[in-house]
């Protein structure tokens, strides 16, 4: 708590000379690469839009599938295939971001380029896959590919454990029934992990948020709010990439200017991690108070929840803090 | 509609672990059979190889023949789904899906089967079932809410709806009392006794009272010692085994003088 006020100070005291500052007029504010913008708010809007939009991508790509390996883990695959792929799971969550960002060069970029031909031909109609397609590949749809894959584990551990929480009385029931096992899937274990899933899914868009190494590495970005997926110099910039690619150019009111982006970036994905946080008490009081007879194991492991909170915290802060250590 | 059950020499094993050896028993159609024993005999793992629930279990397995109408649940190509739509479980702590309303609780195993039901069917569907469990009166203005806010008795009870709605041949109910009051119990007897006219009734209890006063013919299992398999001793007409029984360990058990 201490340290997450630290931080939140410092990201205020730092960030508002520039929030407040004249855009329009001030010379440092008008050379570089915030000449573009008239206020701290036509800057950081795009910013906020492109961190939410590659964000949004990558969940709608990952959490079904992070969710989808969990269940697989918990309710479909032998004993030992489920530890071993559990396993591998987690350590995806050990390796570092850079490297996700190189695999995304090397493998990701090249390997959706056949893809993003396809989409943008055939289905070019919608407009998210209009626009000129890519030829290098640095699109947002690789970086959010890229993404994805870095928030499977989050979501993935959080839900298997949820799932594996499933009460057996219910499973039974089902399958008592004459429940296959899908059915007995989707009879008890889904309305018993729904908020565990929501939570797990929002843990996991909060990490996406503050991610910066994927998507500083793989796009092509700009300061501008688009949709296209498929194109590379209109791929929408995140706060924490521009921060990174930035803070070793930028002059003194520049980087107050950076800093200040830190730190909506810090309270938006503050605000995501408390509404999970919240969604898996109030999920625990609620199935608690129903069924009371029973012993309740409670919904998310708590320690998995906060180390994971903290993880983000201290990513927010790496973030803010960080590329300092990117311009030494 | 309801359907004879013969077991021929099952063995029941937990990986290697024999946990119910040799058991050889023919259920009728139409009777309330009671399986009586102490704790740790192996009646519940004997019940759930009747409709193969004991195979959720992992390393659960049987060695014999469970013949339900002339057909082995344990033949070949044999899907234990279909043997558990036809052989419904009631088990001993209520279990409905807490957060799905009474009405799709009483449906969901229907749902489950087959097709869509019509709004007016679905509706008969579930006052049938409640009634035919006793309930329907008690929860007939409130079916949109969750199940999880009955009664640990109503709970029990919409169990029971909920698997006869799927028309069972046999039903099957382990100690489906243990957990409640005495009302709610005598409820539940009451229950049992109607619902041998349709189906063919097992039901495991600890209590003598209760065995006496629902199940037609009781079966007596006991074990040697921790660690031995459990073994069906005696079966026979409930009131043998109560008045007059053969084997002196089911006389000790039923008159009380059992470890
Ligand atoms: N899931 C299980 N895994 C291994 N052994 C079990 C399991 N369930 C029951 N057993 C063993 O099988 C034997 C019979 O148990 P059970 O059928 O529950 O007895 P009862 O219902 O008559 O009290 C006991 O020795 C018990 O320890
Ligand atoms: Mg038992």
């Amino acid at each position: 708590m201490v340290i997450l006020a630290g931080v939140a100070l410092f990201l205020i005291v730092q960030g508002m000379p520039a929030i407040v500052a004249n855009w329009q007029s001030n010379p440092e504010l008008n050379d570089g690469f915030t000449s573009a913008f008239d206020s701290f708010w036509a800057y950081v809007g795009p910013l906020l839009f492109g961190t939410l939009w590659s964000a949004a991508i990558a969940l709608v790509l990952g959490a079904p599938i992070g969710i989808g390996i969990a269940l697989f883990i918990s309710h479909y695959a032998p004993r030992r295939l489920a530890g071993l792929l559990g396993y591998v799971v987690d350590l995806l969550a050990a390796v570092p971001s850079v490297v996700f960002g190189l695999w995304g060069i090397i493998v990701i970029r090249p390997f959706l380029l056949p893809l993003s031909d396809w989409l943008n031909t055939y289905l070019g109609w919608i407009p998210i896959f209009g626009g000129q397609v890519t030829t290098t590949g640095s699109t947002i749809l690789a970086g959010a590919v890229v993404l994805a894959v870095m928030i499977l584990p989050i979501i993935t551990s959080i839900s298997r454990e949820i799932f594996l929480q499933t009460p057996r009385l219910h499973e039974e029931a089902a399958l008592a029934l004459g429940a296959t096992r899908w059915e007995m899937v989707r009879l008890a274990v889904f309305p018993y992990a729904k908020s565990g899933i929501v939570s797990a899914t929002l843990l996991g868009l909060g990490r996406a948020l503050g991610e910066t190494m994927a998507i500083a590495m793989i796009i092509s970005p700009a300061v501008i709010v688009s949709f296209l997926v498929v194109t590379e110099g209109q791929n929408s910039q995140t706060i924490a990439a521009n921060i990174a690619l930035n803070f070793p150019i930028a002059s003194t009111l520049q980087r107050q200017a950076l800093i200040g982006t830190g730190l909506l970036l810090f309270v938006v994905s503050l605000a995501v991690n408390m509404i999970a946080r919240y969604i898996v008490t109030r999920g625990s009081s609620k199935t608690g108070s129903k069924k009371k007879r029973r012993p309740r194991p409670l919904v998310v492991p708590t320690g998995d929840a906060t180390s994971t909170l903290t993880r983000d915290l201290v990513a927010d802060k790496n973030t803010a803090a960080g590329p300092e250590g990117a311009s030494a | 509609m309801s359907k004879r059950i013969e077991v021929k020499d099952l063995n029941v094993y937990y990986s290697d672990f024999l946990a119910v050896e040799g058991v050889s028993i023919t259920i009728e159609p139409r009777t309330v059979t009671a399986f009586i024993g102490p704790s740790g005999c192996g009646k519940s793992t004997f019940l759930r190889t009747l409709n193969r629930m004991h195979e959720v279990i992992p390393g659960a397995h049987v060695k014999g023949e469970v013949i339900i109408d002339g057909n082995d649940l344990y033949a070949p190509g044999v899907d234990p789904v279909m043997v558990r739509r036809q052989v419904g479980m009631v088990f001993q702590r209520a279990n409905p899906f807490p957060t799905m309303s009474i009405r799709d609780n009483v449906l969901a195993g229907l749902k489950l089967n087959n097709k869509r039901l019509s709004k007016s069917e679905g509706d008969d569907m579930v006052e049938k079932g409640l009634r035919g469990a006793n309930l329907w009166n008690e929860v007939k203005d409130r079916l949109n809410l969750p199940g999880g806010g009955l009664s640990g008795g109503q709970q029990q009870r919409l169990c029971i709806a909920r698997a006869i709605t799927v028309s069972p041949d046999v039903l099957l109910m382990d100690e489906p009392c243990s957990a409640l009051d005495p009302i709610s119990t005598l409820a539940i007897e009451d229950l049992i006794k109607e619902l041998k006219e349709e189906y063919t009734v097992v039901i495991v209890t600890h209590n003598m009272q209760q065995a006496s006063r629902v199940s037609d013919r009781t079966a007596f299992f006991n074990i040697a010692g921790t660690g031995k398999p459990g073994k069906l001793i005696e079966y026979d007409d409930t009131t043998t085994i109560f008045s007059n029984p053969t084997v002196k360990d089911t006389e000790d058990y039923v008159s009380g003088r059992f470890g």
